[in-house]
C-alpha cells in the first residue's frame, strides 16, 4: 500500500477517534452512568446476535446510499437526491408489493428492477440540467427531494393510506417480501444485494470505459472534454447509475425491513451516504466498511438510549464530527508531511 | 562578514513524496546579481519559495549576515528585507496599479483606504525607482511587461533588498528583457541584491554576477559567471554533454490539413480579439505561431480545438468544417493537441499514468472490449511510451501528479503524438519543461511532420520556433503581421520588433498565407 493510502487510513481513523472521544465527552456530560453508558455504547452492539444483526441490517442502506453517493462523487457532482430517491422509490414501489400479485421470486426482482428505473428516472432531472444547462445538481437536488416527499406524501395518502391503519399502507403480499437469512441475527437477504451492487459498481468505476470516463470528468473536466469525452453523456450515465442504486437501496429496504409503507418524511439514509462515500473515499469496496462502521455506531446509540439516560441524537452529533474531520483537508497535513518525507528517507 | 544571506544544507520533501532539494547551499553577496539555473524540476523555484517563506524547509538553516534566521511566513521573508516576483504574477486584474501595489500596507485616513495617498506613493515609488508605470491603470488591461513591473515595484514597497526574480523573462519579448535588464543593473548599483531565476543561458552571462547551477535538487556549485562558459553551464545543467540540434527531412509539403478562411473573433468584446485571419497548414509543414502573450493566439488555438465558437468564417479540418464535429469525431480523424495549461487541461492530476495516456483512445478497438477495458494492452502500451519518451515515473499504475513538469508534459506529448495524428496543435510545448524533455518532445514533433502531419506551433520560446517551423507567422492585436516562408535569415530582434507592433509587413506578403 502507497503512503498515500495508508495515510488516508490513518487519517479517517484518527478522526473516527477524535469522534468517539467528543462522543464520550458529551456522555459524561449529560449521563449520571457515564461509564456504563460508554460500555454500553461501545461493547453493546456485540453483547446479543440479534444487536450484531442489527448492524448489519442498519448497514444494508447505508450501503446503497453510500454507492449511490459514490458514483456522483466520483464524477464531481455533488447530487444529495438519493434521499428523496429512497423514499419515492419504496413509496412506488409499495403499489406493487400490495397490489400486484406474483410469483415468489419475480415479485421482489420485478419491485428492485422497478425502483432502479425510477430512481435512475428521477436522477435524470437534476444530471441532465447539470449536464446541459449548468443548473447546479446540488440544489436542484435537495429541492426535488422535496418534491419527492410531496409527491411521496400525496400517494401514501390517496391511494396507499391503510384506513385500518393507525399510520401506514396497506400491507405488503408475503411474496414480496425479503426473507432473513439466519432468524437469530435477523439478518436479510438484502445483505446479498448490496454486496452484488458493490462488486457491480466497482467494476463498473475501474474497469468499463463508462467508469473510466465518470473518473476522468470527475477528476477534470477540461481535460476529459478536450480528450473527447462527452461530458453531457458522462454526467447524466453518472447520475443514472447513482439513482438506479438509490432506487434499489429504497426499495429493498421497503420490502425487507417493513411490512408496509411507513415512512412519514425523508428516512435520511441519502445524507448519511453522503458521510458514507466521503469515508470511503469514494471507493464502492471501501463503503462496506465504512456503512458498517456508521451502523455501528447508531446501533450502540441506540442501545444506550434504550438503556440508560443518553438520547440516541448522540450518534447525529458522532456522525456530523466526523464529517467535518474527514472534510477538512488540512487536518493532520503537518503529520503527513513528515510521514512521507521519513518514506523518502528509507 | 563576506555573505549577506547564506542557506546551509537545505533539504525539502514535499508531501507528495518528490524530494525538491536536497542538501543544497546557497550564499549572497550583497549587491550582486546572481543567477540560478537549472533545468525545470531541478528545484531552483523550490529553493527560493523557502527563502521567502512559503515553503518550510525539511531541514537546514538560514542565516542573513551571519544571524540565524527563523522564517516561517512570507511576512517574516518581507520583515527581513526578501521579496519575490513570481513566475505567474500574483495581481488582483480589476485593482488599479496603486491599489495593487499598497496591497495589505494601504495609507488609511481614518479607518479608509486614502487612496490619493496610495497613488502618491505609488507615483514617488515609480519615480525613485524609474520604473514607468500610470498608478491609476486597471492593471488587467495592462501588458505583461509593466505587471511585471508593478510586481517588483510591489516587493520595492514593501522594503525589499534582497529581491528574488522566478523566471522574470518567460513572458517577455527580447525588447521587454532588455529593459527589465537595464532596470536590473540600476537597481544592483542601489545596493539592491538580486536573485534571477532563469534557464536561459545566455541571459544568465549577460546580466548575473555568479551563477549557482542545480540539477536534479543539488547545487551543482557556484561559479563566477565571467569565469565559465555558455557550454559549461549547459553541461553542469543537464549533468551530461547533451546535443540538441533536430534534422528535419526535406520533402514538399502536401494538402492543407488546416484550412481557416476569414475567421474573425469578438468574443464579447467590442475589440476583435482576431481579425481576417487566413492561413493553410499543409501536411508535412510545421507553421509556427510567434506573439507576444495575450495577442490573440491562445483565442485561435481554442477555437481550433472548439473550447471556443467560431463567429465567422470558417475552419477546417482535414477538409471538414470543425463546427460540424465534435472533439471526439475530430479526435478520431487524427487530431492531437498539445494544451498550453498542461495541469488544468493537459492531464488528470490524481489519476494513474496510464490512465492519462489513453485518454483520447481508450474506446478504440485496440483498449476496449464492448465497453470492458482491456487492463493488459493499456498497461503494454503505458510501459512501452514510458520506455520510449524516458518518462521518469514509480510505473505506469503511479499518479500523475508524482511526476516532474518535464516528465508530465512527455506524457501528455506522447499520447498526443500518434502515428495516426494528421493534425497537431502544439501550444507551448516545451513551457516549464528541461532540456532533455524539450529535446524528446521536439524529437516527435519533427518526426510527425516528417511522416506528413501538419503542426500548428504556438510558443513564446523564440528559439524553438525558429528552430521547429517550416513557415513562422506573427501576430499582433488578433492580425498577422508578418509571416516568413524562410526561416534561414530571420533574426529574435526583427521578430521582436513585429510582436511589438513596430513594424509590419506590407498585406501581400502575409496574404501568401492563404496559398491561393
Amino acid at each position: 500500500m502507497s503512503r498515500e493510502k495508508s495515510f488516508h487510513l490513518l487519517r479517517t481513523t484518527v478522526a473516527l477517534v477524535i469522534a468517539m472521544l467528543a462522543a464520550f465527552a458529551v456522555i459524561f456530560m449529560v449521563s449520571d452512568t457515564p461509564i456504563e453508558s460508554i460500555r454500553l455504547f461501545i461493547l453493546g452492539p456485540f453483547s446479543k446476535p440479534r444487536y450484531i444483526g442489527n448492524i448489519i441490517n442498519t448497514a444494508i442502506p447505508l450501503i446503497f446510499s453510500g454507492l449511490s453517493m459514490a458514483v456522483v462523487f466520483q464524477a464531481s457532482q455533488f447530487n444529495m437526491g438519493a434521499e428523496g430517491i429512497f423514499y419515492f422509490s419504496g413509496a412506488v414501489i409499495s403499489l406493487i408489493a400490495i397490489w400486484v400479485p406474483l410469483p415468489v421470486g419475480v415479485h421482489q426482482v420485478v419491485i428492485i428492477l422497478a425502483a432502479a428505473v425510477i430512481g435512475a428516472l428521477i436522477m435524470l432531472i437534476p444530471g441532465y440540467l447539470k449536464a446541459k444547462y449548468g443548473a447546479s445538481e446540488l440544489v436542484t437536488s435537495l429541492m426535488m427531494n422535496s418534491i419527492l416527499l410531496g409527491l411521496g406524501s400525496y400517494l401514501m395518502t390517496r391511494v396507499l393510506q391503510d384506513p385500518m391503519a393507525s399510520n401506514g399502507s396497506y400491507p405488503y403480499l408475503d411474496t414480496a417480501k425479503i426473507p432473513v437469512i439466519i432468524p437469530a441475527f435477523k439478518v436479510h437477504y438484502g445483505l446479498f444485494i448490496a454486496l452484488l451492487c458493490v462488486a457491480a459498481v466497482y467494476v463498473f468505476l475501474y474497469k468499463t470505459k463508462w467508469g473510466y470516463e465518470i473518473r476522468m470528468v470527475g477528476i477534470n473536466a477540461k481535460f476529459a472534454a478536450y480528450s473527447g469525452i462527452n461530458i453531457v453523456k458522462t454526467i447524466i450515465i453518472a447520475h443514472l447509475v447513482s439513482g438506479a442504486i438509490a432506487g434499489i437501496g429504497g426499495s429493498v429496504e421497503s420490502i425487507a425491513m417493513h411490512t408496509r409503507f411507513e415512512w412519514n418524511g425523508l428516512p435520511g439514509y441519502g445524507f448519511t451516504g453522503a458521510l458514507i462515500a466521503m469515508l470511503a473515499n469514494n471507493n464502492p469496496v471501501s463503503v462496506i466498511y465504512a456503512a458498517l462502521f456508521v451502523a455501528y455506531l447508531s446501533t450502540g446509540a441506540d442501545i444506550v438510549a434504550r438503556l440508560s439516560d443518553v438520547p440516541a441524537e448522540m450518534s447525529t452529533i458522532l456522525q456530523s464530527l466526523i464529517i467535518l474531520l474527514i472534510a477538512s483537508e488540512r487536518f493532520l497535513h503537518s503529520f503527513k508531511q513528515r510521514w512521507m518525507e521519513r518514506g523518502i528517507a528509507k | 562578514m563576506e555573505y549577506l544571506l547564506r542557506m546551509e544544507n537545505v533539504s525539502k520533501i514535499y508531501g507528495n513524496g518528490i524530494v525538491a532539494n536536497k542538501d543544497v547551499s546557497f550564499s549572497l553577496k550583497e549587491g550582486e546579481i546572481h543567477a540560478l539555473v537549472g533545468e525545470n524540476g531541478a528545484g531552483k523555484t523550490t529553493l527560493m519559495k523557502i527563502l521567502f517563506g512559503m515553503e518550510k524547509p525539511s531541514s537546514g538553516k538560514l542565516y542573513l549576515r551571519d544571524k540565524e534566521l527563523d522564517i516561517n511566513s512570507s511576512n517574516d521573508a518581507i520583515k527581513h528585507g526578501i521579496g519575490m516576483v513570481h513566475q505567474h504574477f500574483m495581481l488582483l486584474d480589476s485593482f488599479t496599479v496603486a491599489q495593487n501595489i499598497t496591497l495589505g500596507i494601504e495609507p488609511a485616513n481614518h479607518h479608509f483606504v486614502d487612496e490619493n495617498a496610495a497613488v502618491a506613493f505609488t507615483e514617488q515609488l515609480s519615480t525613485q525607482y524609474n520604473f514607468a508605470v500610470d498608478p491609476r491603470a486597471v492593471t488587467g488591461t495592462l501588458p505583461v511587461g509593466i505587471k511585471q513591473k508593478i510586481e517588483i515595484l510591489k516587493a520595492l514597497a514593501r522594503g525589499a533588498k534582497i529581491l528574488i526574480l522566478d523566471e522574470p523573462t518567460a513572458v517577455l519579448t527580447p525588447q521587454e528583457t532588455e529593459q527589465l535588464f537595464e532596470e536590473l543593473v540600476k537597481l544592483k548599483k542601489q545596493g539592491y541584491t538580486i536573485v534571477f531565476i532563469s534557464h536561459k543561458i545566455k541571459e544568465i552571462k549577460a546580466i548575473s554576477d555568479r551563477v549557482t547551477i542545480m540539477r536534479a535538487g543539488c547545487s551543482e556549485g557556484v561559479f563566477n559567471t565571467s569565469e565559465i562558459s555558455e557550454q559549461e553551464i549547459s553541461n553542469k545543467i543537464v549533468g551530461w554533454k547533451i546535443d540538441t540540434s533536430i534534422h528535419k527531412k526535406e520533402h514538399a509539403f502536401g494538402e492543407a490539413r488546416i484550412s481557416v478562411t476569414d475567421l474573425s473573433y469578438y468574443g464579447g468584446e467590442k475589440v476583435p480579439i482576431l481579425q481576417d485571419i487566413n492561413f493553410q497548414v499543409k501536411s508535412g509543414m510545421i507553421m509556427g505561431i510567434a506573439g507576444v502573450q495575450g495577442n490573440g493566439q491562445v483565442e485561435l488555438a481554442e477555437i481550433l480545438t472548439k473550447s471556443r465558437r467560431v463567429e465567422s468564417g470558417s475552419v477546417e479540418i482535414n477538409q471538414a468544417d470543425i463546427q460540424s464535429m465534435t472533439i471526439k469525431e475530430m479526435r478520431e480523424k487524427g487530431f492531437g493537441y498539445i494544451p498550453e495549461d498542461r495541469q488544468r487541461q493537459g492531464v488528470a492530476l490524481t489519476a494513474a499514468v496510464n490512465e492519462n495516456l489513453i485518454s483520447n483512445k481508450y474506446d478504440t478497438e485496440e483498449f476496449c472490449n464492448k465497453g470492458i477495458l482491456k487492463k493488459k494492452k493499456i498497461s503494454e502500451y503505458a510501459r512501452q511510451m514510458i520506455a520510449e519518451y524516458s518518462v521518469k515515473c514509480s510505473g505506469e499504475n503511479g499518479r500523475i501528479d508524482g511526476l516532474s513538469g518535464g516528465n508530465m508534459q512527455k506524457v501528455v506529448v506522447a499520447r498526443e503524438c500518434m502515428e495516426e495524428t494528421k493534425v497537431l496543435i502544439a501550444e507551448q510545448p516545451t513551457r516549464g519543461v528541461d532540456i532533455g524533455a524539450a529535446h524528446i518532445i521536439h524529437q516527435n514533433i519533427v518526426k510527425l511532420r516528417d511522416n506528413g502531419c501538419a503542426v500548428l506551433l504556438f510558443s513564446a520560446d523564440m528559439a524553438e520556433l525558429i528552430k521547429l517551423s517550416d513557415v513562422l507567422a506573427v501576430m499582433y492585436e488578433g492580425r498577422f503581421v508578418a509571416y516568413y516562408e524562410n526561416l534561414s535569415d530571420i533574426t529574435e530582434e526583427e521578430l521582436g520588433l513585429y510582436m511589438l507592433g513596430i513594424k509590419k509587413q506590407d498585406e501581400s506578403q502575409i496574404r501568401r498565407m492563404r496559398y491561393e
